[in-house]
């Protein structure tokens, strides 16, 4: 049965559902209980914002504190893996996963094909991403063309409720190296979400909407923003089909295609930088394979290729919002061949 | 180094015939690698471990498939002595479909998960993170398992290594920690990089025993890793060991080592940890030289069978490119 729920509550939900189901999932990162000194269930924090709430007190042995060393206990995560446990560790913010890049991308993204198949690393790094809170340059960041970019690991990006706890359902039970970016800006955002567990394949998009103007292709949070946009240009005739890929890697490159063949127009939303990012590798996807279809230009709509800025002006300015998607639209639109 | 030999201890005939088969065929295995790699039929880089065999061997006859280790660049001794195929190990060197690796990891990624061996590691202070979660997974599942973490001096002031201790610490994991300190990190001495006079010394700031052998001693390594490994298992937490030792070849084959002395010729010549266990377990009348020899002559042909199955066998094809990234691909 459906209700709605928080995105932070979902992803809750997943990892009980999940803890319940399989001894071997334990959970591990900074500030699960609030300190492992932390006196209850009542004052552990659940990690930075929340999300493992509860967990510390329910699994007990479960749900590991771990010191402020990220290259130890990612490292640790990854090494479990290896050895029969299904572990999820918590990386705060994703803008720290450089402190420990080695352990992610040479060591768990490349054991499987390093050691001639025989390895499997079933580990998943939660972790969040984008701007929106006045974080700043080093707590906003949304880096997952990086992951995206390694052979070897998995990269998801839940855009509502329902797409977080399907999700990393999928994350959990899968058998590779699964980074899981949750948006900062998405957690007291609510959704239907149905009580039991389900799972939502890697590698299908999501038809968020349904037209044959204009296909919209939009990331993460950025899934939200399109849809708005796409609501506010159906009102004035244009139908937009906007489309979650959901995973980067693996990328649903079919439905993409199949669209743009049909509405032969392509706006792409991505929160992360321009410069090789999931729009970059969208167009070129588009441009190779599709070419004959394309009506207009491809247009990307994404921040400028700038660090985050902390100014609550310049932050607003710097993300992509439905007015700026709707102007990108209106120009793909108005292009005449 | 310390001055006295440590006694043979209790172990038996067979016991000591196993250690020095072991250390043998690491011996035999990188000598015939570095003859092999001159003709230049060994593709990549190659970092070999010959003079260093007590350390692997001495620690890893304590441990069996439950247990876990992390290894080096300079990984094949730890290989060996963890139980790895040789054929298959020779065959991984030379690239070859029938490798360890299938032909993909090379010298570098030599593993076999199935013997807890978690791969060489071509990352410099990549393995012991690594340890943690083996040994965080041997508690959680109560095997009874520790994780080994090998890793060199230069690893020994890297942040990950460093880390991995306090956290083995915090944690209360079965995990021993192996410094195996040959003197330098590349081309770069100890004596210079690392800013204490024992890297055992660190121990004390992660609230763990750290304790000092000497690598030429298998009886020496032996003990320590065998108190180290009993106080793992009994939930006594994390020991940090330093192996003094010194390797008998460059970082890498085609190293001119310009960068020391003839501290190898003397190590070879007295120190050596094959003649001096020979020389002790006949003095004591547990071994004879008869014995010790038939061991040399079974390894010699094993390591000959090796080298002539990897020159045989096939290199992988392009049908082997893709595959294995994932689970399906």
């Amino acid at each position: 049965m459906a209700r709605t729920i928080s995105y932070r509550e979902a992803l809750n939900e997943a990892l009980v559902q999940e803890m319940e189901r399989d001894q071997s999932v334990i959970v591990m990162g900074e500030d699960n209980a609030g300190g492992a000194g932390a006196p209850g269930a009542d004052d552990a924090w659940g990690g930075v914002l929340g999300v493992t709430k509860g967990l510390y007190d329910r699994f007990p042995g479960r749900v590991l504190d771990t010191p402020i060393t990220e290259s130890a206990f990612v490292g640790a995560a990854i090494g479990a893996a290896t050895r029969g446990m299904r572990p999820v560790a918590e990386l705060m913010f994703i803008d720290f996963l450089g402190v420990c890049l080695d352990q992610i991308y040479n060591q768990a993204a490349k054991f499987r094909y390093m050691f001639g198949g025989k390895a499997v690393t079933p580990v998943v790094i939660r972790t969040m991403y984008g701007a929106g809170l006045r974080a700043a340059a080093q707590h906003s960041q949304s880096l997952y063309p990086i992951f995206t970019h390694i052979p070897g690991l998995k990269v998801v990006l839940p855009s509502s409720p329902y797409e977080a706890k399907g999700l990393l359902t999928t994350a959990i039970r899968d058998n590779d190296p699964v980074i899981f970016c949750e948006h900062k800006a998405l957690y007291d955002t609510t959704g239907e979400v149905p009580e039991e567990p389900y799972t939502i394949p890697f590698g299908e998009a999501d038809i968020v909407r349904e037209g044959d103007d204009l296909t919209i292709v939009a990331f993460g949070r950025m899934v939200s923003v399109a849809a708005e946009a796409a609501d506010e240009l159906a009102r004035s005739g244009v139908r937009c089909e906007v489309i979650d890929p959901r995973t980067t890697s693996p990328l649903d490159e079919e439905t993409i295609l199949e669209s743009v063949e049909n509405t032969g127009r392509l706006v792409i939303v991505d929160e992360a930088t321009p410069r090789c990012n999931l729009a970059t590798d969208v167009s070129a996807l588009v441009a190779r394979q599709a070419f004959g279809s394309l009506l207009a230009p491809i247009e990307m709509v994404t921040p400028p290729h700038t660090p985050v800025p902390f100014s609550d002006v310049l932050e607003d300015l710097y993300i992509p919002d439905a007015q700026r998607v709707v102007n990108a639209v209106k120009n793909v639109m108005s292009w005449e061949r | 180094m310390t001055g006295t030999l440590r006694p043979t201890g209790a172990l038996d005939a067979t016991a000591l015939l196993d250690g020095y088969r072991t250390m043998r065929t690491i011996r035999e295995f990188e000598e015939r690698v570095h003859e092999e790699f001159a003709k230049g039929d060994i593709p990549g880089f190659v970092h070999l471990y010959a003079g260093e065999e007590a350390s692997a061997t001495g620690v890893c006859t304590h441990l069996d498939d439950r247990d876990s280790i992390a290894s080096t660049h300079r990984g094949h001794g730890h290989c060996i002595a963890k139980g790895v195929d040789v054929t298959e190990m020779m065959a991984e060197i030379y690239g070859r479909r029938t490798g360890a690796c299938k032909g993909k990891g090379g010298s570098m990624h030599i593993a076999d998960l199935s013997k807890g061996m978690l791969g060489a590691n071509g990352i410099v202070g990549g393995g012991p993170p690594l340890i943690c979660g083996t040994a965080l997974a041997a508690k959680q599942q109560g095997t009874g398992g520790v994780g080994v973490a090998f890793f060199g001096d230069g690893a020994s002031n890297q942040g990950s290594t460093l880390e991995a201790m306090n956290l083995a610490s915090v944690w209360n994991l079965p995990a021993v920690f192996v410094a195996e300190n040959n003197g330098y990190a590349e081309a770069t001495a100890a004596t210079w990089s690392v800013a204490a006079d024992n890297i055992a010394d660190r121990a004390a700031g992660f609230g763990m025993p750290g304790v000092i052998v000497d690598g030429f001693d298998f009886f020496a390594v032996h003990e320590a890793a065998g108190e180290a490994v009993q106080r793992a298992r009994d939930g006594g937490g994390p020991t940090l060991i330093e192996v003094k030792l010194t390797r008998y070849y460059g970082h890498f084959e085609g190293d001119q080592q310009t960068y020391r002395g003839d501290e190898v010729a003397r190590a070879r010549a007295e120190l050596d940890c094959l003649k001096t266990f020979r020389s002790r377990v006949t003095a004591a009348g547990q071994l004879t030289d008869e014995q010790l020899d038939a061991v040399d002559r079974e390894v010699a042909e094993l390591i000959d069978h090796a080298v002539a199955a990897a020159l045989e066998a096939p290199k992988p094809t392009g049908d082997d490119l893709e595959t294995d990234v994932y689970i399906s691909y």
